[in-house]
Parts: C-alpha cells; sequence; structure tokens
C-alpha cells in the first residue's frame, strides 16, 4: 500500500529534486517528517519496484547518439530475438508492440559510426532487418509525469 | 558545455542516488570531487539544460499505468513544429518526437501516452486529436506488449569517454 508519503514522494520530486548537502532533509523540512522517513519510503518505493532510481534525465543526442528501431519479427521467434537484442549493452529499451512492427528498441552509441556498427552486429546476429529512426527533434519538455494515485 | 569532469559525474550519478544523508558527497568520493563542486556542476547542467530534469523516475506499470500507446502520424513538415508543441502540452503524454519517414514507415511525427489501461489511453488520443486537429492526419497506434528491457539511458564509459568528437 502507498502511503501518503510514498504519494507525495512520486508526484512532487519528479523534478526539482534538491541539490544541496542535505536533499533528503530539505523534503523531510517541506513534508513535515523526518529525514529518517523519507529515506526510509524511499527504500521502499526503490525494494516494491515502483521507481527506477532517483537521478538526472539526460536529453537525447546530447551525450552520444542515439536511436529507436523497429523490426518485424514471427512471433514463435520473439522472445529469442528480443533476449539477443537485450544483451547489448547499447540496448537500454527494449518493448514488444501490437503491430507487424512488433519489436522496439532504443540503441544508444558515443557516436553514428558505432550506432551503425551495433545496428549492424544486430542485423548479423538475429538475420532480421532494423528499420532506424533517430530522433530529428525533441518537442517534449519533461516536468515528469503527474501520476493519479487513488485506487480504482 | 559538458567537460570531462561533467561526463565523470554524470556517469557515476545516472546509476541512481544513493539513499543516504550526503548522497552528494558519496557520488563525489567516487568521482574525487568535493560535494560542493558535485552539486554546483549538476546545478549548472540542469540550468544549461544538458539535465533535463533531476528526480524521481517512475515505473509507469508498476504504478498502474498499464498501457502505453505510441501514436505515429505522417503530418507536413511545415506544421510539424507547431504540432509538436501543442501535442506537448498534454499531461498524459509522455514524449514527443520527429523521426525521419522511410520507404515503408512513413510517418515523422511519434508521442507517447501512458494511461491506466487501452480505453483510457484512446479516450486521451481523442481529446489530443481533437483539440491539435489532428483528424486529418494518418496515423498508427502500437500498444506495448511485453517489456524486455526497460534502464535508464546508461551513457557507456566508452560513450562518454568519445563524446568530445
Amino acid at each position: 500500500m502507498l502511503t501518503t508519503l510514498h504519494k507525495q514522494l512520486l508526484n512532487d520530486y519528479q523534478h526539482d529534486f534538491p541539490l544541496s548537502a542535505r536533499p533528503y532533509q530539505d523534503i523531510a523540512d517541506a513534508l513535515g517528517v523526518t529525514e529518517a522517513e523519507v529515506l526510509s519510503a524511499f527504500t521502499e518505493l526503490n525494494d516494491n519496484n515502483f521507481i527506477s532510481r532517483i537521478g538526472p534525465v539526460i536529453p537525447p543526442n546530447h551525450i552520444g547518439v542515439s536511436a529507436l528501431v523497429a523490426m518485424s519479427v514471427p512471433e514463435q521467434n520473439l522472445q529469442a530475438i528480443a533476449d539477443i537484442i537485450s544483451a547489448y549493452p547499447e540496448v537500454n529499451h527494449n518493448y514488444e508492440r501490437e503491430h507487424r512492427l512488433n519489436l522496439w528498441f532504443v540503441v544508444i552509441a558515443s557516436d553514428a559510426g558505432h550506432l551503425h556498427a551495433v545496428i549492424d552486429a544486430i542485423e548479423q546476429e538475429t538475420s532480421y532487418k532494423a528499420m532506424l529512426l533517430p530522433m530529428l527533434d525533441d518537442f517534449f519538455i519533461d516536468l515528469g509525469f503527474k501520476l493519479d494515485l487513488t485506487n480504482d | 558545455m559538458i567537460d570531462a569532469k561533467d561526463r565523470q559525474l554524470l556517469e557515476h550519478i545516472q546509476l541512481g542516488l544513493p539513499l543516504c544523508a550526503r548522497p552528494y558527497l558519496e557520488i563525489g568520493l567516487l568521482c574525487d570531487m568535493p560535494e560542493t563542486e558535485v552539486i554546483e556542476r549538476l546545478t549548472r547542467l540542469k540550468q544549461q539544460g544538458l539535465i533535463k530534469r533531476m528526480g524521481v523516475i517512475v515505473k509507469h506499470r508498476q504504478l498502474g499505468y498499464r498501457a502505453n500507446a505510441m501514436i505515429v502520424w505522417n503530418v507536413p513538415d511545415n506544421l510539424i513544429k507547431q504540432l509538436g508543441g501543442h501535442i506537448s502540452r498534454f499531461s498524459f503524454v509522455t514524449l514527443c518526437y520527429q523521426r525521419p519517414r522511410h520507404p515503408e514507415w512513413p510517418y515523422n511525427l511519434y508521442c507517447m501516452i501512458h494511461g491506466k489501461n487501452k480505453a483510457t489511453a484512446l479516450n486521451q488520443l481523442e481529446q489530443l486529436v481533437d483539440a491539435c486537429g489532428l483528424s486529418g492526419f494518418d496515423k498508427e497506434i502500437l500498444f506495448s506488449n511485453r517489456c524486455f528491457k526497460q534502464r535508464g539511458a546508461i551513457y557507456q564509459k566508452s560513450t562518454l569517454a568519445l563524446a568530445d568528437g
């Protein structure tokens, strides 16, 4: 069960997390609880897999280059092919989507040469053709996501 | 601009801020940097937009947002900035990108909607289409199914070292 504190931490600290010597103390002061309570609530959110981490979101293509890649893989081979692709350290997201193009993954590399080398290696290893969709423009201003945490 | 020390710092912090009283001190110990310098550098990177946001990265699926729709449109290039800007203002939209068209894939505008279920996501999409005037453009909706891998963008050591170009 999510407590009020859990919900506040999830919704109010997706951006502008304090950049100060005692950030958890600052959060505690703002929410009227203790630093120990904030730390244990974050630990619980972590242990229950509700958050992946506290950290910076770096916009794509500022450090290295990235691309979305789509593949069309027969259903009976999908898990095996997905496993091969997930094993690449350059791949950070890998999803099945309900479409003829059913495998979608993101590759992050140091430069264009590295990116294409990874795609070539994946095509060779899987023997499926990859459609490369690099980002041209980012319209989104990431202010975090407003979660509705009421039970339904 | 990002210098070598910024990259070293990002390399250590991207895996997550430690849960302890002085987390920036801990990060500083890993990259041989005083706590104040860690904080100063992160503050500057954020001001420069090289850190888009600093905070809690939530896992939508685990928190009850089970429907993730990627919607792709084919819109005229001269309208894409305006439409992308409009789409991004909706709170349920979590990404909005322009990507190149392909011979067998004519779409150039991508957005992501996280909904509690498919019906809500489709409802939100309808709102978006109405409000942004998107009804005349070809689109496809791709719901996610299995998630094979999800983690933050891990910029490999080599990536960070080579990003100087």
